[in-house]
Order: C-alpha cells, then sequence, then structure tokens
C-alpha cells in the first residue's frame, strides 16, 4: 500500500516539477499520468517479479482512489455555493450557457464518435 | 448554563481543527452516495451536488467561513492530483481498445473540444454576457486547475472559472445520460468519451458508476482534452481576434 502511495505521489512529483521548470499549461497531475502510463507500457512485458508486484499493487491502490474520484470534489465545490455572489446579476445567463452548450457539446461528441465507429466497423467486415 | 457554555468551547476547539471538517465532509458525501445508490444511480440525485449543497448549509447556518471550512478539508482536496494520476491504471488496463479507436478518438477529441469552445463562446455572445465573463467560460470543459490556469492565461478570472467549471461537471453528469438516451448512443465507449470531455472529472465519476468501458473512455477523454484545451484555446487566441 505505502510502495504504491509513494510511486503515485512521486510520479505527480515529477509532473509538477517539469510543469514548472518548461512554463507548461498543462497540470502537473495530468504529466503525471502520461509519465506513469509510459512507464507501465514500458514495463508490460518484464519478467522482474519486484515490478510485477508493485505494478499489482498501485493497480489496487488506484482503484481504491478512483472509486471515491466524486468525494474529491466536495471542498472545492462547497466554494462555488458559497461564492456564487461573484456571478453577480448574471446567474441565469450563465447557468443557460452552461447547460445548452454543456448538454449539446456531449451530444455532439457521442453522435459523432459511435458514427466513426459504426464506419470503420462496416469497412472492417467489407473487407 | 454551565453545560451550554462547555459545549460551546467543545465547538470552538473543534471548528478549528481538520478532524471536524474532514468527517463533516465524509460523511455528507456518504448521505449524498447513499441517496445515489437508493435511487438506483438516478442521474438527478448526484452524489457530489447533495454532499456540496449539505456541506455549505452547515457551513452558512453556523456563519463559518469558506476559508476556515477549507482549510480543514484541503486534505481530500489534496487527493485530486495523486487520483488524476491514478486515472493512468484504468487506462492502461484498456490500451487495447484504445488502440483499436485511435482514428475515432483523436477526431472526436478535437471536434469535440473545438465544439465545446465555440458554443461556449457563441452562446455567452448572445446572452450579451461580458467579455470577462465569456473568457473565464470559454476553458469550463476541462479538468478545474486546467480550466483556471487557461483562463488566466487569456485574460478570465480564475475564480469565476472554477465556479462554473464545477457546475458544468454537475449539470454534464445530471443531464448527460438524458440526452444520450433520447439521441439513442449506445456504443459505451462514446458516451464515456462524451463525458469526460465535456464535463472532466465529475462527469468521469458518473461514467465510472454506470460502466466500466465509459469509465475508461471518460477518463480518457478527462486526460486528453485537458491537453487538448490547453493548446487549442492558446492557438484560437492567437489566430482569430476574438
Amino acid at each position: 500500500m505505502l510502495k504504491s502511495v509513494f510511486i503515485i505521489f512521486l510520479f505527480q512529483l515529477i509532473g509538477e516539477s517539469i510543469q514548472k521548470y518548461f512554463e507548461l499549461t498543462i497540470p502537473g497531475p495530468v504529466i503525471g499520468l502520461i509519465l506513469l502510463l509510459i512507464s507501465l507500457i514500458l514495463t508490460k512485458s518484464t519478467k522482474n517479479i519486484f515490478i510485477r508486484k508493485t505494478k499489482e499493487e498501485i493497480t489496487t491502490t488506484s482503484n481504491f482512489i478512483i472509486s471515491y474520484l466524486s468525494l474529491l470534489f466536495v471542498p472545492i465545490g462547497v466554494g462555488v455555493v458559497m461564492h456564487l455572489s461573484y456571478l453577480e446579476n448574471n446567474y441565469i445567463e450563465v447557468l443557460g450557457v452552461i447547460f445548452f452548450s454543456t448538454i449539446l457539446t456531449i451530444g455532439f461528441t457521442a453522435l459523432l464518435m459511435e458514427a466513426i465507429n459504426n464506419q470503420f466497423k462496416k469497412h472492417v467486415r467489407k473487407k | 448554563m454551565l453545560e451550554k457554555n462547555k459545549l460551546y468551547t467543545i465547538w470552538v476547539y473543534l471548528q478549528a481543527e481538520p478532524l471536524f471538517w474532514l468527517t463533516l465532509t465524509i460523511g455528507a458525501f456518504l448521505v449524498g452516495d447513499y441517496l445515489y445508490k437508493k435511487s438506483k444511480l438516478n442521474p438527478l440525485v448526484n452524489p457530489v451536488a447533495i454532499s456540496i449543497l449539505l456541506v455549505a448549509s452547515i457551513l452558512i447556518a453556523t456563519g463559518i467561513s469558506y476559508e476556515r471550512y477549507f482549510n480543514g478539508a484541503k486534505f481530500i482536496h489534496f487527493m485530486l492530483g495523486p487520483a488524476t494520476v491514478a486515472l493512468a491504471i484504468p487506462i492502461y488496463k484498456q490500451i487495447h481498445l484504445i488502440k483499436k479507436e485511435t482514428t475515432s478518438i483523436f477526431i472526436s477529441l478535437i471536434a469535440g473540444s473545438l465544439f465545446a469552445i465555440f458554443s461556449t463562446y457563441s452562446f455567452a455572445k448572445l446572452m450579451k454576457l461580458d467579455i470577462e465573463i465569456i473568457y473565464s467560460m470559454m476553458p469550463r470543459s476541462v479538468t478545474a486547475p486546467i480550466a483556471m490556469g487557461i483562463s488566466e492565461l487569456i485574460g478570465g478570472v480564475p475564480s469565476l472559472t472554477a465556479i462554473i467549471t464545477i457546475i458544468t461537471g454537475i449539470v454534464g453528469a445530471s443531464f448527460g445520460t438524458f440526452a444520450l438516451d433520447i439521441l439513442r448512443v449506445k456504443d459505451m465507449t462514446a458516451r464515456g468519451f462524451a463525458f469526460g470531455l465535456a464535463s472532466h472529472g465529475i462527469g468521469t465519476a458518473r461514467a465510472m458508476s454506470r460502466n466500466e468501458t465509459a469509465g475508461i473512455f471518460a477518463a480518457l477523454a478527462l486526460g486528453l482534452s485537458g491537453v487538448a484545451t490547453s493548446i487549442i484555446i492558446p492557438l484560437l487566441f492567437k489566430l482569430i481576434n476574438f
């Protein structure tokens, strides 16, 4: 457990350092995610027992953290409710834009991706 | 009277310590999660929204400032970073699925991100919102830390962006399912990807609670759209005069 927590923190730390050093707009944790993913792929067929055991441990810890992903948004979300006055007199307009744009984006993206996937499947079948 | 005084002393002590706020946050979340499961995962019974409202009403009722609460609850907030790194695991586990759909992932990512940015801009213009608010809204579909960074870069207000981003997540998680059911999208990879792309971590959490494949593609879109949007928006500002 502790080993996997150490590795996850370490990758975030490396990510944050890279972000600061190169002044990137991509946040440190996302860089950490990419680096961890690359490391996992590189060690895919390793026979080293230590690395394989560690990977199993990271999987268990990650699954635990991700299963409570929603909880992690509560502290910042409370700030949203407490600071709603920042929206001043634009509540309805801002909420309206968020509502319609979000729903349309979800619909557009899902339809597009499904259409491409279906097209691809048809293509494969013809072959 | 003495008893009441003693209780007050305990309260003064407790509210200055993280333990109380951590317990409250987890407790409120358990209530939200219980109701969500009890409702058979009804998207309108969003566990994040319920726990936020519970904690906020307690703060308002007791007159405790948000800064004091956050100071206590920041350990939970801190875990957002490690949780993002941890998303590498589900993506790795499904890498074969991702390899198979590389083309559709790439096209949907670029088209979806552009759609999110331009629809936000056009609707906001239509509503005659101030330009500062419009800039603060443009990166709203990606995860809060990225969105705030972009907002600062293009002349928005980062704290306003944080508010708008969280609301976006809750709206997507609560109403996205209905939209996709009406449109009859059955492809779980497409459903999940759209959730992660349009409503970041909160949408991803919703997708994960419903279907594993959808959850993984949501996590993938969350990471990819964060990267794509932080490249697209600054680039758009160089190319077009908004």
